[in-house]
């Protein structure tokens, strides 16, 4: 439970960075928090030539509102903005989703973008990116691209980046409204293991209680977290009553596409999928009409 | 392939070393065979048990998960800085002993870096706090309750007597 040798190389500068990955390509790996990389490189899954550290570079550790978003840098740990109030204001899900990530030690060190490039269908942080629409910067030498959370999660463990550009930041819509809520809930063998399915949703409500905008997402139940628009949208002009709530989770089976392991079969998985999913909508409901923005769960 | 080296400067309990490391030598590693401080445990190597904590600049942190080059201009407490300057047992360790909080002493050093840590943010945690503390730390002697009783009873003895 050795990782094989490598070269380490820190970055100062995320221009210095991608300089680094322009010369070194696919045999570097960039290391933030290092929770999923190095126990993959202890287990000898990952064998990097080179080691490009992340972790002292300012301009990751940007956390700011801009425009109509929340904008997080690549590098902040998962600890540092789980306890940032303005940004559980500003978009409550992200530190709904924290809540059920790891444990003290892996938050401490965990980064936001190590969670997001990493990609496990089952994480979190990517099922708040997908559900919310997140857009992620990506820069290389030759300049920077924006991404959408729906081009970004490719396949279990895969994304868009490029083995030479560098995640910087990630943009998290803001909603504007009186009425909002949001909600996170899993089903974990433990809590802070990767959830069996996970579900998050997020609404605003009108004074009359009437759902204007919905959003629903899943994770654990497909190769990536899915956004389930179809459910959401049949939301809208509700009153988000148990009824309504109910028979638009009936059908969502058909938007998911889960495996059967030694924890849950794909059936069990659908069937954990629908119910969460209504309870994470009963509980947005509950959030908004509370005038509150979220509760933990 | 020569083994890559890098120079580091880590202090470790308030003494700094100098010195040069393979750079992919663990932080655990470097804590145990480099500086021969064999308190800290190497259990699962791949950041389960939670054996290896150690506090990383105030926070606790896995040391199988960091290498040791990364902790280069760092501050680490280990174990062995969480005793009293004369050698002696710190509070929090003697209610370790006071509650039988251990049997086989494994996972002891993770579970003490865990709720020290714990018992600096939240002088005065309620058992759920505690579990959620100690929620990244294995203990295979099945002693976890009477490691919450541990860390409840040193709270009591540190706000009534001010020591730790």
């Amino acid at each position: 439970m050795k990782a094989a040798i490598f070269e380490y190389a820190r970055a100062d500068s995320v221009a210095q960075a991608c300089s680094l990955l322009a010369e070194y390509g696919a045999d570097a790996k960039l290391i933030a928090g290092g929770q999923s990389l190095v126990p993959m490189m202890a287990m000898r899954l990952a064998r990097p030539a080179w080691l490009i550290d992340v972790n002292r570079i300012a301009e990751l550790k940007s956390s700011r509102r801009d425009g109509a978003d929340w904008v997080t840098g690549a590098a902040l740990r998962q600890a540092d903005v789980e306890r940032d109030g303005e940004a559980a204001r500003a978009v409550p899900l992200i530190r709904q989703g924290l809540y059920w990530v790891g444990h003290v030690q892996t938050k401490n060190r965990g980064t936001v973008g190590g969670s997001l490039v990493q990609a496990d269908p089952a994480a979190e942080l990517p099922l708040v990116a997908q559900t919310l629409g997140a857009r992620f910067v990506l820069r290389r030498t030759a300049g920077e691209r924006t991404v959408s959370a729906s081009e970004f999660f490719q396949a279990p463990m895969m994304t868009a980046t490029e083995p030479d550009e560098c995640l910087a930041e990630v943009r998290w819509p803001v909603w504007q409204g009186e009425r909002i809520g949001s909600a996170f809930d899993e089903l974990s063998i433990r809590h802070g293991d990767y959830a069996i399915v996970a579900a998050c949703a997020q609404v605003e409500v009108d004074s009359a209680g009437r759902c204007v905008r919905a959003v629903l997402g899943i994770g654990g139940a497909a190769a990536v977290p899915v956004s389930v628009e179809a459910i959401a949208r049949s939301l809208q002009g509700t009153q988000l009553e148990d009824a309504a709530i109910d028979a638009a989770v009936e059908s969502i089976g058909q938007y998911l596409d889960p495996g059967s392991d030694v924890h849950a079969t794909a059936e069990y998985r659908v069937h954990l999928a629908r119910v969460l999913a209504a309870r994470v909508l009963r509980q947005a409901r509950a959030n908004a009409a509370g005038g509150g923005r979220g509760s933990r769960a | 392939m020569n083994e890559p080296t890098s120079s580091v400067c880590i202090t470790v309990n308030g003494v700094e070393h100098r010195c040069e490391v393979p750079t992919r030598l663990s932080l655990v590693d470097f804590l145990r065979e480099t500086l021969r401080l064999t308190g800290t445990h190497v259990g699962c190597e791949h950041g389960i048990c939670g054996a290896c904590s150690v506090i990383l600049d105030g926070d606790p942190v896995r040391s199988c998960l960091m290498f040791a080059v990364q902790a280069d201009g760092h501050s680490i407490t280990t174990v062995e800085g969480l005793a009293n300057a004369d050698g002696s047992m710190s509070v929090l360790q003697d209610s370790f002993c006071e509650t039988h909080g251990l049997q086989c002493g494994y996972c002891t050093p993770g579970m003490l870096v865990a709720t020290h840590s714990l018992l600096k943010h939240n002088p005065n945690p309620s058992a759920g706090e505690i579990r959620e503390a100690i929620s990244g730390n294995l203990c295979r002697c099945t002693g976890y309750q009477q490691i919450v009783d541990a860390v409840q009873l040193a709270a009591q003895r540190i706000a009534s007597t001010g020591n730790r």
